[in-house]
């Protein structure tokens, strides 16, 4: 299983918006909640009311930007397995327990197999793996292949327990070896990335930019006014003339 | 290779029970899956009109909620001294006896001496209608601290507020701007609507000194320096009118821009004119004389003038000119003290302009406004605008909603498409509502409820010797138009005995002896202070909470709360309903589960102890309870004939808003996800308050009895009949060392000035924050083990300016100081804050032993709270009196009014922030060492 | 990298019990009977003992039997399959050394191979990680052989190859260090390649104010200056000591003890090293490494 399929027939995959992502957290909890419930152990706590230490399969790092000119920025970074193509966690693992998935791409990890050596953990350069403390076993992001496919949830439920929790939209889950699909399309319009492409990883996930900011009286916020100004010509300068602009202005109306 | 066989199909739990989430005043609608009667996985209601399936990361966390260690088990009487977290677990009637020991005598005698005062509640049209039974003046909620500017400079100004009350037309902005919001209540729309704008290209612009969270997001951010938002806003207000970008059909046709204001020397002087019936008076235009507002044929004149003898009455729109078209107003005034460079106020100006007039939507739609005028269209000029305690919870933030306000309306972006919409039972101007009571009669009912509006001297809520009627001097000459009351300050002046003592203090729901009081030592210490006999200051106090948290530990008497899956509760169009501006809508808890242990609803709880009190409406005429509990009384009670707590299937089943009550009402909320909807029609949907449409669904819906149209009124005359006292006038007079300040600050036209220059003197300095993680709720999200590992601790963020000149580095520690006290925290270095700002998270610091937490919790020894740092009153000036903290207007709590200095310090030796306000026993033990939460 | 004592006992101790069975394996020295026995009892206390150290390290030790199954494509299922094979090779050379006193050539040659290759695959787990910059790097297997070779020289008794292989190790390990400290900047991940975003980026906040398994196992931080301090440690006691000892006093048992053990303590010190320094990308998502991208 430790050899990579030569290709997947799907690349499923999520894409996740830097722009919208406001950093609530509601998608890590909702992650917690169906990956506690559902496939393999249970994500474990441990010392959950003293220092805390549990397992998370999709976290959210905070990251500040300094331009080179205008403002700091602040930005909100969602993480979770990027599913890659040339996945290193599955390659190094030993005894097979990592694989990825022929049919979808996804990669799991076969809990009754894995041995809990960490090897995966140390190969994955996004801190994707974590084993869990009270199994033994490795742990990641499913992609809720538990979800997608259930036939027990209704249809529009069958997408990962994030995306359908994520209140800002942003993340999108869909099929990213099809240039068709929504999040193909989200990904040319908007120039997604990948993370660490010098990892030579090729990830499935793709990661969406934000946008320029502070583009209002930009970028120095000084000199002159830009092409706003003519919104704000003056209809008089004294109040006096204000009222006098006022009463040509009600006649008209 | 084969790959492992896995099941792609499991079922999350064999039921799905759809309730109300609780984690905040959002009230989403949640799909409980249920796994042989116990909790398996919580994920939002796709077909719930909040949230639409989503949930945030409290409500996803729920179950951790509902299994935390720190659940009280059972009633408790304290054994140990105050404090001290030492208890006894005892049986309900043991409870209730005790309870009713303290209340029935205080009843018969003076009620007033019960202050019952509840915190984050979702019932409060229930408890206030308990504590006006019981016959106490002494009640409010936690609004007063929380936001009451915000709610007040709404309702006064427009008859409706930001809050949970309104919210952008999210489908149709193109400019949407966010002043002061970290999280708010409405937390999960706002997230939805900033996603689906920015799907839309349309622009979001954060006002705010931090840039986290929407404002991270904010296609551009204004990182405004704290408590100058009025001034910036004005200074918009200023450009846009000189520049001629307002909306003047808007301002004549639906505000009193146009209202003559009274010239004439004396007691009427600038108070709007008005006919013999009491209606506004405006200058008609075509006929040249002045007329009542709304008569059919009226044509208002913004700048008319009626020469009246030897005055000249003119319009408020006139004033209005007079005032902000000042040089005082210019962008380059103001850049200075806002911290926003002039280009970039006037650009924030012109790209309002540019959208709102450039980019006006019209939508084909026919309606009727209240003069009988017909349309065949709405126009909308698509700026949107929300805000919340970034105003408000500064002293002059009353003010500054309403300037927020008064520029909403100027380019007629109020109630129109792509601007800010009403959610009912808003739009309800400061008239419809009521008035504050507190005629207290022993033995008896208050004659009416509690809170309200005031309109001026007459409508305190004071004694016939003047003094306040209130524990919380709400409604006084201090804070006249205190419309939530004023919780923060009830445990200081029982305290004091000022303006009277009290016998109990009845509080529900809110951690007083922790983050939700300023001074916290200063409180911990009031709570438990003895007097020269050794008895508590504050004889009894009891309590209702659901968790061990630290207000628990000074209270004498518990009555432990279910969780909010386990009991009724009505989220109701009485009081904070779950309302879209295109729908009515109500709600319900039900138990979802069963609780495995002794605790009560807190509602139904009030309901046995009413009865046993024997509190009028409590009981039937024999004397027996009137209700079972609280689902009965969700059922049954009517507030006027047909009108009950929930909307939803009355009568039969098959009617809306009024009927008769209907036994089955519950069920049909339970098979309808637990909710109810009535969408407005689609021609009543804007312009509601003129829109003869909605006001005719909104007495349908038994939100109203008759149509109550009116117009926003930017010139506020109950500002302007404080500031005639003030000046003298009238029989009901303001203490004298009031009186500048009252005619200083009430101005009926929105004004600013700085609020914290007293607390800036002896070079405090740096303004010192909090914003609300959206992953807690208060203090209570610390016993959720998936929670607090995001929020576990809270480091002091500052700025670059400040990091660089004190040499931080990271891992350093600070000592803060403000003029009330000092605290030693870690610190981290933030850029993208305004240059003279510090802050924190709130709530995150926990009291060691609380919340069933071990000793080395993380925030116990690494967070702290800020609240050590402010006091309810200000620095003393050295005129001898100690001033309120709080809003001249309104008494809100002006929180970020604090000012501090900040020093770099050595890490405590042992490691933990400082102050330490000792140890509390758990009642309820601690949590286990490992958590692997499988429902099987 | 967190320093786990399990893993650097492993590692150490079986790099030098393999060596020794190179030494062995190749005839030097070729002793019989009981000197042959405690031979081969110290090399598999050691080779053995190593490995089981390595399984405390394992969370789900039921399963290690099946690490044999990807040795196609996973260098530790293939240390797995080395090492047993070593393991039993050797067995066979020495049971008849042991019990006859007949020493079978091309098996000592073959197991000394399979040892060799067993340390050397134990080097590629850690050499194949891009994600550690500081061990992905040629040098990595050099210093891991030159380590084996030289703890089994020293154990072997051979002190001529004893004194070169020391010096080689000496001269492979400042080689790691000076390169690895480049290696990150060279890998050429940052804070920026690690987010894409544009401009100076930081940390902010991490995603959970607590530890967790990646911060705790991967984000492992150590300073600078106590770096510098056990390096010297770490050289003073593999190689200068031993070197000392080797060359300027006459070899004894005694001397040659402390040799050893001064060996093992320096290597061990320089696997702890080898872990504590080694700087994971990951560490990117948590605001650790600046000083590195710089360097
Ligand atoms: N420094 C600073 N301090 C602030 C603020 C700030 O911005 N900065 N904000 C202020 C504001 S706006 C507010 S609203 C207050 C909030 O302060 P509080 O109202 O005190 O909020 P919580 O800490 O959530 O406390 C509510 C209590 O309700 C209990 N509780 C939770 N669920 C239930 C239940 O189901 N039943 C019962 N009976 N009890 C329950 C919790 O255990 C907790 O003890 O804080 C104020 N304090
Ligand atoms: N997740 C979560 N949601 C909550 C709560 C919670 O505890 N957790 N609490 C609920 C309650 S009780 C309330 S009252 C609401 C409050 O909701 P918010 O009003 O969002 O409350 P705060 O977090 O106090 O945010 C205040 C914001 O105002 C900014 N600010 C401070 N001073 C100024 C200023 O002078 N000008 C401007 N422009 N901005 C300023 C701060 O930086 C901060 O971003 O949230 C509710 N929702
Ligand atoms: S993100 Fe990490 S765990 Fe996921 S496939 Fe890529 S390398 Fe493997
Ligand atoms: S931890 Fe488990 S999945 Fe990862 S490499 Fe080891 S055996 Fe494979
Ligand atoms: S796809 Fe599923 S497993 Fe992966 S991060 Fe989202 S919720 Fe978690
Ligand atoms: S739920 Fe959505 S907005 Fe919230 S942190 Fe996750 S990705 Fe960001
Ligand atoms: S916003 Fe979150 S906590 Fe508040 S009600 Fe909705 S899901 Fe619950
Ligand atoms: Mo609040």
């Amino acid at each position: 299983m430790t050899s990579l399929p030569a290709s997947t027939d799907k690349k499923l995959g999520l894409v996740i918006d830097l722009d919208t992502c406001v950093g609530c957290h509601a998608c890590v909890t909702a992650c917690k909640g169906w990956n506690t419930q559902n496939y393999g152990a249970p994500l474990s706590d441990i010392d959950p009311y003293g220092a805390a230490e549990g397992t998370f399969l999709n976290r959210i790092h905070a990251f500040q930007v300094e331009p080179d000119q205008g403002l700091a920025q602040t930005i909100h970074f969602p993480k979770s397995c990027l599913h890659c193509d040339d996945a290193p966690c599955v390659t190094v693992c030993p005894t097979g327990a990592s694989y990825k998935r022929v049919e979808d791409g996804i990669v799991l990890v076969n809990e009754d197999a894995c041995m809990g050596c960490g090897l995966c953990a140390w190969a994955c350069p996004y801190g994707a793996r974590e084993i869990d403390q009270a199994a033994g076993v490795m742990k990641k992001c499913t992609l809720c292949v538990d979800r997608i496919y259930n036939e027990n949830l209704p249809e529009e439920d069958r997408e990962p327990a994030c995306v359908r929790t994520c209140p800002a939209g942003a993340r999108h889950f869909g099929d990213l070896a099809d240039p068709e699909s929504a999040v193909s399309r989200l990904v040319a319009t908007r120039d997604g990335v990948d993370l660490m492409p010098e990892q030579g990883t090729r990830p499935v996930n793709k990661y969406l930019p934000p946008r320029v900011k502070d583009s209002l009286q930009a970028p120095e916020m000084e000199g002159a006014e830009d092409i706003l100004a003519p919104f704000l010509a003056p209809v008089a300068e004294e109040p006096k003339g204000f009222l006098k602009w006022l009463d040509t202005a009600l006649e008209k109306l | 290779m084969t790959q492992p066989e896995i099941d792609l199909h499991p079922r999350p739990g064999d039921a799905i029970r759809k309730t109300t989430c609780y984690m905040c005043a959002c009230r989403c609608g949640i799909d409980v899956h249920v796994k042989n009667g116990k909790v398996a996985y919580i994920e939002g209601n796709r077909d719930h009109p909040v949230n639409q399936g989503v949930l945030c990361a409290k409500g996803s966390a729920g179950i951790m909620q509902h299994n935390a260690p720190s659940r009280l088990r059972a009633p408790m009487k304290r054994v140990g001294p105050r404090g001290s977290g030492e208890f006894e677990e005892i049986s309900w009637d043991e409870a209730y006896d005790i309870a009713a020991s303290w209340l029935t005598p205080i009843r018969e005698t003076d009620p007033s001496k019960l202050a019952f005062f509840t915190g984050r509640d979702q019932s409060q049209s229930f408890t206030s209608w308990w504590a006006q039974a019981f016959g106490t003046p002494n009640y409010a909620a936690h609004g007063g601290f929380c936001s009451v500017n915000m709610a007040a400079g709404g309702i006064y100004t427009m008859g409706g507020a930001f809050w949970e009350f309104g919210q952008p037309d999210w489908d149709r902005t193109k400019l949407f701007i966010l002043f002061g919001v970290a999280e708010d209540h409405d937390s999960n729309p706002i997230k939805m609507g900033i996603g689906k704008i920015k799907a839309n290209g349309a622009r979001v612009v954060g006002v705010n000194p931090i840039r986290s969270g929407y404002n991270a997001v904010a296609d551009d951010w204004f990182g405004i320096t704290p408590g100058t938002d009025g001034l910036l806003i004005l200074s918009l207000v200023h450009c846009l009118m000189k520049a001629g970008k307002i909306d003047l059909e808007y301002l004549r046709d639906f505000t009193d821009a146009p209202v003559l204001i009274d010239a004439r020397e004396g007691p009427g002087q600038g108070l709007p004119l008005k006919d013999d019936d009491g209606h506004a008076l405006v200058w008609c235009r075509r006929e040249q004389r002045p007329r009542c507002f709304d008569a059919e044929d009226v044509d208002p004149d913004l700048n008319g003038a009626w020469l009246d003898g030897d005055v000249t009455h003119r319009t408020v729109f006139h004033a209005m000119a007079q005032k902000y078209l000042d040089p005082a107003y210019a962008p380059e005034t103001v850049a200075e003290a806002t911290g926003i460079p002039a280009p970039r106020i006037r650009a924030l100006a012109a790209e309002i302009a540019r959208v709102a007039f450039d980019e006006e939507i019209v939508l084909d739609r026919e309606w009727t406004d209240f003069r009988g005028r017909k349309h065949t269209t709405m126009k909308g000029r698509p700026v949107s605008f929300h805000a919340m305690r970034g105003i408000s919870a500064h002293a002059n933030g009353f003010q500054t909603c309403r300037a927020l306000h008064m520029l909403q309306i100027l380019i007629g972006s109020v109630e129109t498409p792509g601007g800010f919409r009403f959610k009912p039972p808003y739009p309800k101007p400061a008239t419809a509502h009521p008035k504050p009571h507190c005629k207290v009669t022993p033995g008896a009912p208050l004659d009416g409820p509690h809170l309200g509006f005031v309109h001026g001297p007459e409508d305190l809520a004071l004694k016939d010797d003047g003094s306040p009627a209130r524990i919380d001097k709400a409604f006084t000459w201090e804070n006249p138009m205190s419309a939530h009351g004023m919780m923060h300050m009830v445990i200081s002046n029982a305290h004091a005995g000022d303006p009277y003592k009290i016998d109990t203090l009845f509080l529900y729901m809110a951690n007083m002896a922790w983050n939700s009081s300023m001074n916290t030592s200063g409180t911990m210490k009031m709570l438990s202070d003895k007097d020269a006999n050794g008895d508590y200051v504050i004889p009894h106090i009891i309590y209702s909470d659901a968790y061990s948290s630290e207000m628990v530990a000074y209270a004498d008497l518990i009555l432990p709360d279910t969780t909010y899956l386990e009991r009724h509760d009505c989220i109701s169009l009485l009081d904070r309903p779950i309302c879209e501006a295109e729908a009515a809508a109500d709600a319900i808890r039900w138990p979802v589960v069963e609780p495995d242990r002794d605790v009560r609803g807190f509602q139904t709880a009030l309901i046995q102890l009413g009865a046993k009190l024997g509190l009028p409406g409590f009981v039937k005429d024999d004397g027996s309870a009137k209700f079972t509990d609280y689902a009965d009384y969700m059922v049954s009670h009517e507030r006027r004939p047909g009108v009950g707590p929930l909307m939803g299937w009355r009568g039969n089943g098959d009617e809306t808003g009024r009927g008769a009550p209907n036994p089955n009402q519950l069920d049909r909320y339970i098979e309808n996800g637990g909710f109810a909807i009535s969408h407005i029609p689609d021609e009543a949907q804007f312009y509601k308050p003129w829109n003869m449409g909605y006001q005719n669904w909104a007495v349908g819906l038994g939100l109203y009895d008759k149509p109550a149209p009116y117009i926003f009124t930017l010139w506020s005359e109950p500002l302007r009949k404080f500031q005639i006292a003030a000046e003298g006038h009238g029989p009901r007079q303001p203490p004298d060392h009031l009186r500048d300040r009252i005619k200083a600050t009430f101005d009926p036209l929105p004004i600013w000035w700085d609020a914290t220059e007293t607390h800036g003197q002896g070079g405090y300095d740096i303004t010192a924050l909090t914003q609300r993680p959206m992953a807690m709720y208060h203090s209570w999200g610390t016993q959720n083990a998936w929670l607090r590992q995001i929020h576990g601790e809270n480091p002091l963020y500052l700025p670059t300016e400040i990091w660089t000149e004190h040499l931080f580095e990271e891992g350093d520690w600070a000592q803060v100081t403000s003029p009330h006290g000092e605290i030693t925290v870690p610190v981290a270095h933030m850029p993208a804050l305004n240059a003279n700002t510090v802050w924190t998270w709130n709530a995150i610091g926990k009291r060691k032993g609380a919340w069933a937490l071990q000793d080395d919790a993380p925030e116990v020894t690494k967070g702290f709270l800020l609240n050590h740092l402010i006091h309810e009153l200000l620095p003393p000036k050295g005129d001898g009196l100690r001033w309120s903290n709080s809003d001249p207007i309104t008494g809100q709590a002006a929180w970020f009014d604090l000012k501090v200095k900040i020093r770099k310090t050595a890490a405590p030796a042992d490691g933990t922030t400082k102050p330490d306000l000792g140890h509390q026993t758990s009642p309820v033990g601690h949590g286990p060492a490992v958590l692997k939460w499988e429902v099987t | 990298m967190h320093p786990a004592p399990s893993v650097i006992l492993f590692s150490t101790l079986s790099g030098a019990g393999f060596g020794l069975l190179v030494f062995l394996g190749l005839g030097l020295p070729a002793p019989t009977s009981w000197v042959a026995f405690t031979f081969f009892a110290i090399a598999y206390t050691f080779a053995a003992g190593g490995l089981l150290a390595a399984t405390f390290h394992l969370q789900n030790p039921k399963n290690a039997w099946k690490s044999y199954r990807e040795w196609r494509s996973s260098w530790l299922s293939r240390e797995a399959w080395a090492a047993v094979a070593a393991l039993l090779v050797m067995a066979f050379y020495a049971a008849p050394l042991v019990l006859a006193g007949t020493r079978v050539a091309p098996l000592g040659w073959l197991g000394a191979l399979l040892s060799l290759a067993t340390v050397f695959t134990t080097s590629m787990i850690y050499a194949q990680l891009k994600t550690v910059p500081r061990w992905n790097q040629p040098a990595t297997p050099a210093l891991f052989l030159s380590a084996s070779l030289a703890g089994g020289a020293l154990l072997s008794g051979n002190v001529g190859a004893a004194t070169a292989l020391i010096a080689l190790l000496g001269a492979i390990t400042l080689f790691h260090w000076w390169k690895g400290d480049r290696r990150f900047g060279e890998a050429g991940s940052t804070a920026e390649t690690a987010t894409r975003l544009r401009g100076k980026v930081s940390l902010w906040e991490r995603p959970h104010t607590g530890e967790n398994y990646l911060t705790r196992e991967m984000v492992f931080v150590i300073a600078r200056k106590h770096a510098v301090k056990l390096r010297i440690i770490a050289f003073a006691l593999m190689v200068a000591l031993p070197l000392v000892l080797l060359l300027a006093l006459p070899v004894k048992h005694m001397v040659a003890a402390i040799a050893v053990l001064s060996h093992l303590v320096g290597v061990g010190v320089q696997r702890w090293l080898f872990f504590a320094e080694a700087e994971h990308v990951v560490g990117l998502y948590y605001g650790a490494h600046r000083a590195n991208i710089a360097a």
